[in-house]
């Protein structure tokens, strides 16, 4: 801890600031109300000679902590890059004056805007310390790869080529995992574009699918350490520091230390036993995707022929979406976005292999994902597929022939073809452990009663594969359908549980070549997981941020609030019960610390104090002053991005309102809210992101859990009797431009209409 | 500066006394002015145009067209072919891509050809006359002879089907070609390039055999014009404005219109702004006299 | 023409998708379409199909042989060419609908009434006389096509126009009379009769098998 606290103030009048505010007025504000003991001002702070002003006080150990009031925060990072010292900034560009009209007749707001953003910046310095690594943290360059499919070979082959060791676990006695029945793969390449002679010429065709060379290529690596018939039985620790006990084929088990973990378990084919409409189990003749590519092998380029009685096929149809994308019992409810690509290639083994088989595709909408795509649909067509928009209804077995009943929907008449084999498309089943959240619910049940019917919903879930042994379960939770949850958009393999990464079909139904991309994509950030780790520092989304909860042991209270509700299932109870955070696991949204009912969490530069002192550092005009106040804490991710560019953009805003950015809305202690509504702030707006299945919230459940903690606000409201709407939240995207201040305005609008707080002082 | 040559294909509608006359007029007088000297290709045949494949299999469709390049390419060696009909431009050089393509046509076609001694080496770029303004000479060499800039006076650029699909003129979109457009604002006067029906069919070839369907079409392609304020359409094919302009009044007789839509070609425009008589830019052979450009032509 | 129709069924027996490929003029691209129904939506015509070309492709593959090469919407292409540009398979719809209608026509199998059909044949069989079209004996062909009393009806009908054209210098009655000729007519029925013969012959080797 630094010794003594040395208070800066550094005031930018560049981009406009100097003309359009009174600069000052500004430096008054700082050093009387700031009490700033030193507070300069330059005319272009974030060029060289202004940040050589900064560095020098710094240098010569003048400045330990300093407020620098000029741009967003999101701006000039690289510049106003002070790592040894704490720093707050005023945002007095975005914020305020791009945010205002100019003009005489809004000088005055403008001004106070502007004056309360240096109150606010100067009151959080005063809370905020240098954020220090533990030090506890050391380099562990071995990866774990669970899965022994091409996604786990591939990550494996990957990260050693990067130069980390891998431990390879497989729980079967051969690599190759649901891939190694593949006769053909899908071609991983697109037709080449403009070649001569048109777009036709050169299409894709189906690929020898590269099992045995991948295996060998895992097998002759040096780095690469593989585990047979083996299965994690317990992993513990966190990024950095994970242990697995691996329990292998001779009832040996092994305990080895990781930096970071892959799973790339891939999926399980659909049982099919659950489409009797398709007469599947009733002969042989009908086949899933899955079993026809078997046969297929087993044909190895020779004519392909029935299993029933080994007659030669000369017609076959596909029914594509067999079990899927259906709302019926038993059936997928999503589409599997492999089988189309898949049932055109083993449609093409017909071509090739039987001639003049006929094979025809029955499909309802062909759609062609991957490398190939539309050129392999292409290819197809050309090799005389026929492709038939139709629904089969039924497949009926008589006389030898099988009958597939569809209604044509182009012709839009129920018909029938009769042929000698049917195949199934059916989808992937992702092979995931059980959700933790099935598993919390048991051990969370208040009741007896509850208790069962959560057990009966954990008694169909699948046996763990990772045997975490996290406060938060034993595996990787689950967004839906099985599928582990990731944030979809912005960090696709990041799981809910740091350092452990999700490659391949656990995360969404894809083909081989995608499968592999995954987990390519994964293993690297499973590296920069573990070198992340070594340093303290975070993973995504707050990179290179070296705060982490710290917590007041002795004013806890054993709620449990934080160790429930963390999204990441980084913090355990220790023997006493007392939470236990486990740094390199946390994300450092400070879920936990707006979850915390007594306020004992807190990061070195990120606290209840720092945003609470900067809320009762805006100056509240009196009641009859007709300048009300509105509190806006807005989501750093999204919602302050989205008020920055409005502000770029040329949008206005009410002078009234006062924005503090905030890690996520999951971090907000509603002790916040209260004292604003205390302070005699007259609105409240709270801007975090969206939240449903397809959330955008960065830290996944944080604007959740924010939404169901504030939804109690309401009775506090009517305690104090205040109105409801004094108190909104929002849902902001980071391109809602013209809608961010469009809400401010609109409760500056509300304040007009339903009058001003009376608890003004 | 030397006058520029093309092997010229005037096609069955140009001829004297057939539907088109008077575009081959127009079309004389403005190459008179551009300083384009046309070579009409030695006894060239019909295209068959667009229509023939009922009765015409592949082979003798492609051999007419065949035939006409080879006479080109003989008697006017190294010389582009235009035409001034869309068909027998569409005709001439989809048969010419085809060939290319196929060589077994090709040798087919060419056995078929030596009957009359006649050999098609297949290498003459085919043009239509459109292209060569556009693409050959350019806007700012079309505008340097205005004399009479048609001011005031508003048209519609009807570019019709076959200039404009499969092949049209470099540079314009199917949807919305806007070369006449810029032809009209080249040569002073006010374009219409928002005109919604400027690549509507007319009918074609079935304004005969399914007049009713054709008609119900035209109708469409002038009622457009005049919502814009059109006072004439211009057009780059025959059967566009055949079928545009001769049956306006059958159309008035079935909807109870009112249409006299002047339809003119191109040529006529560049002829009258060019300052030529109204008998040069074959405006006598309007059957709804296009007035703004008969005065115009009178000044 | 009975007789090729029956040979060619008995050859194509199990895929009418076959038989246009090896038949019919592009036929080769049917196999292609995927269906997207941008021709249909395309088509000027389109509101008088019984079968848009999207649904023409579907009863290629689905073998409805007679339904497809006896319609009357084959025969409704105007050649705008505008499914052809917007096709995303680039498929030459506007060649494969005429290609269907000329097969169609050597099998026998057009609808007796189909104007355009008739049409078609009659401007073929005008510019075979002399190689080039006689507007004028096309146009009265035209109007006595079905029938004498129906034609003076629609020849009454286009009286007006036909003096309008006249008196405009854009038809001759002349015409009637001899009339536009290409010179070498000797030489051009040769070049046209081995062209025929030629196509005659790539079609017997398609077409009916040995013996039928």
């Amino acid at each position: 801890m630094a010794a003594e606290k040395k208070l800066a103030g550094y005031i930018c009048t560049g981009c406009g600031i100097g003309e359009r505010l009174d600069a000052k007025q500004l430096q008054a504000v700082a050093t009387r109300e700031g009490k700033l003991p030193s507070v300069k001002q330059h005319p272009m702070l974030c060029g060289a000679e202004g940040v050589k002003l900064i560095q020098d006080d710094i240098d010569a150990g003048n400045a330990t902590h300093i407020m620098i009031a000029a741009c967003s925060r999101r701006s000039k990072v690289e510049a106003f890059s002070f790592p040894t010292v704490a720093m707050s900034r005023a945002n007095l560009r975005e914020g305020v004056i791009w945010s205002r009209p100019a003009g005489d007749a809004h000088q005055e707001t403008t001004q106070e805007m502007a004056d309360d953003y240096i109150r606010m910046a100067a009151a959080e310095i005063k809370f905020m310390t240098v954020p220090e690594s533990s030090g506890e943290q050391e380099l562990n360059k071995t990866l774990l790869v669970v899965g022994g499919g091409m996604t786990g070979m591939t990550a494996a082959v990957e990260a050693a080529k990067a130069g980390y060791p891998v431990h390879l676990v497989c729980d079967e006695p051969v690599l190759g995992g649901v891939w190694k029945d593949l006769y053909k793969r899908v071609p991983f390449r697109a037709a080449a574009f403009d070649v001569p002679g048109g777009n036709d010429v050169d299409l894709p065709q189906p690929e020898d699918p590269g099992l045995d060379d991948l295996i060998e290529q895992v097998m002759a690596n040096g780095r690469i350490t593989v585990h047979l018939n083996a299965k994690i039985t317990k992993t513990s620790g966190a990024p950095g520091r994970f242990s697995a006990d691996i329990s292998v084929d001779s009832g040996r088990t092994l305990t080895e230390n990781f930096g970071a973990i892959v799973q790339a378990t891939d999926y399980k084919p659909y049982d099919a036993n659950q489409l009797p409409e398709f007469a599947y189990g009733t002969t042989p003749d009908v086949l899933t995707n899955f079993e026809f590519e078997r046969l297929a092998k087993q044909a190895n380029g020779a004519v392909i022929k029935r299993p029933s009685d080994g007659r030669e096929v000369k017609s076959v149809a596909f029914i594509q979406c067999a079990g899927q994308r259906s709302s019926n019992a038993g059936h997928l409810p999503y589409c599997s976005g492999f089988c189309c690509t898949e049932s055109i290639k083993q449609a093409m083994y017909f071509k090739a292999q039987n001639p003049g088989c006929d094979a025809t595709i029955l499909f309802d909408d062909l759609r062609t994902p991957g490398a190939a795509g539309e050129d392999f649909y292409r290819s197809g067509q050309q090799a005389m597929v026929t492709f038939t928009k139709g629904q089969a209804s039924a497949v009926v077995a008589a006389d030898g022939d099988l009958r597939v009943k569809f209604k044509d929907l182009i012709l839009n008449e129920d018909t029938e073809m009769v042929c000698d084999l049917v195949v199934l498309a059916t989808g992937q089943v992702p092979n995931t452990g059980p959700d933790p959240y099935a598993q919390l619910a048991v051990d969370e049940a208040p009741t007896e009663e509850e208790k069962a019917a959560a057990r009966a919903a954990l008694a169909v879930a699948p046996p763990s594969i990772l045997n975490l042994d996290y406060r938060q379960g034993t595996d990787l939770p689950h967004l839906k359908h099985g599928f582990v949850d990731s944030h979809f958009i912005c960090f696709p393999y990041e799981t809910r549980r740091t350092g452990i990464y999700a490659a391949g079909p656990v995360r969404r139904p894809m083909d081989l070549k995608q499968a592999m991309d995954d987990a390519v994509g994964a293993t690297m950030k499973a590296i920069q997981s573990l070198e992340n780790a070594a340093r303290g520092s975070a993973a995504h989304p707050r990179v290179g941020d070296l705060s982490y909860p710290r917590f007041r042991k002795e004013g806890c209270t054993q709620c449990k609030r934080c160790t429930v509700e963390c999204p990441f299932g980084a913090i355990n109870e220790d023997e006493q019960r007392y939470p236990q955070f486990n740094e390199s696991r946390c994300r450092r949204c400070g879920t936990c610390m707006g979850a915390c009912p007594v306020r004992v969490i807190s990061f070195d530069n990120y606290s209840v104090d720092t945003v609470g002192q900067q809320l009762k550092a805006v100056d509240v005009p009196d009641e009859f002053s007709e300048k009300p106040r509105i509190l806006c804490l807005a989501c750093e991710n999204d919602a302050y991005p989205a008020l920055d560019m409005a502000a770029q953009s040329g949008e206005h805003i009410t002078p009234f309102v006062r924005v503090i950015p905030v890690r996520c809305l999951g971090s907000v202690s509603l002790s916040w809210v209260t004292d604003a509504l205390n302070s005699g702030y007259d609105g409240i707006v709270l801007m975090g992101c969206r939240r449903d299945d397809d959330y955008q919230c960065h830290f996944v459940r944080g604007s959740a859990m924010a939404a169901e903690r504030l939804s109690k606000v309401g009775d506090t409201l009517t305690q104090l009797n205040l109105e409801t709407e004094r108190v909104a939240v929002h849902e902001v995207a980071i391109t809602d431009l013209k809608r961010a201040p469009a809400i401010l305005n609109e409760m500056a609008e509300t304040i007009t209409r339903i009058g001003m707080s009376p608890f003004k002082f | 500066m030397a006058k520029r040559e093309y092997s010229f294909y005037p096609g069955c509608s140009s001829q004297k006394g057939a539907s088109s006359s008077n575009y081959l007029i127009s079309v004389q007088t403005m190459c008179e002015e551009l300083e384009v000297q046309l070579n009409e290709i030695p006894d060239w045949n019909c295209c068959a145009a667009s229509i023939g494949y009922a009765g015409g299999g592949e082979l003798p469709r492609l051999t007419l067209s065949a035939r006409n390049i080879a006479l080109s390419e003989q008697h006017h060696p190294g010389q582009d072919i235009v035409a001034t009909c869309a068909a027998c431009w569409l005709s001439t050089r989809e048969a010419a891509e085809r060939l290319h393509e196929d060589q077994s046509l090709l040798a087919e076609c060419n056995t078929a050809l030596a009957e009359a001694g006649l050999k098609l080496r297949n290498e003459t770029p085919i043009k239509h006359m459109a292209e060569v303004l556009i693409e050959d000479l350019g806007y700012e060499a079309l505008q340097a002879r205005v004399k009479k800039p048609l001011e005031g006076i508003k048209i519609a650029g009807y570019v019709g089907c076959q200039t404009n699909r499969p092949f049209g003129i470099a540079g314009e979109s199917y949807e919305n070609p806007k070369y006449l457009d810029k032809l009209v604002e080249t040569l002073g006067g006010d374009s219409i390039p928002d005109y919604e029906k400027k690549v509507q069919c007319c009918g074609g070839a079935l304004a005969f055999s399914e007049p009713e369907k054709s008609q119900e079409m035209v109708k469409g392609i002038i009622e457009a014009a005049y919502d814009h304020g059109a006072d004439l359409i211009v057009t780059p094919c025959p059967v566009c404005q055949m079928n545009v302009e001769v049956y306006q009044d059958q159309i008035n007789q079935t909807y109870g219109t009112k249409f006299q839509m002047p339809v003119v070609y191109y040529s006529t425009l560049l002829a009258v702004a060019y300052g030529r008589s109204a008998k040069d830019a074959a405006l006598n052979g309007q059957i709804i006299p296009a007035k703004a450009l008969d005065a115009l032509a009178a000044k | 023409m009975g007789e090729l129709n029956t040979a060619m069924i008995e050859r194509y027996r199990n895929s009418f998708l076959k038989e246009v490929e090896a038949n019919v003029e592009e036929g080769e691209w049917v196999k292609m379409c995927m269906q997207c129904g941008v021709c249909s939506g395309s088509c000027p015509l389109g509101k008088f199909w019984e079968h848009p070309p999207q649904e023409i492709f579907m009863m290629i593959r689905a073998g409805k042989r007679e339904a497809v090469l006896q319609s009357e919407s084959v025969w409704m292409c105007t050649s705008c060419y505008n499914c052809i540009v917007r096709c995303p398979r680039e498929l030459p719809i506007t060649h494969i609908m005429h290609g269907l209608a000329h097969y169609a026509k050597r099998l026998g199998l057009v609808p007796k009434t189909n104007p355009t059909a008739k049409f078609a044949q009659m401007f073929w069989d005008n510019l075979m006389v002399k190689g080039r079209v006689n507007e004028l004996k096309l146009g009265l062909a035209l109007y006595f096509m079905n029938g004498f009393g129906d034609g003076i009806k629609v020849a009454l009908k286009n009286q007006k126009l036909g003096m309008a054209m006249m008196k405009t210098g854009r038809m001759n009655p002349k015409e009637a009379f001899g009339g536009h000729a290409v010179k070498d007519l000797a030489g051009f029925h040769k070049v046209l009769k081995k062209a025929q013969e030629l196509e005659d012959a790539r079609i017997a080797q398609n077409g009916p098998p040995a013996g039928a």
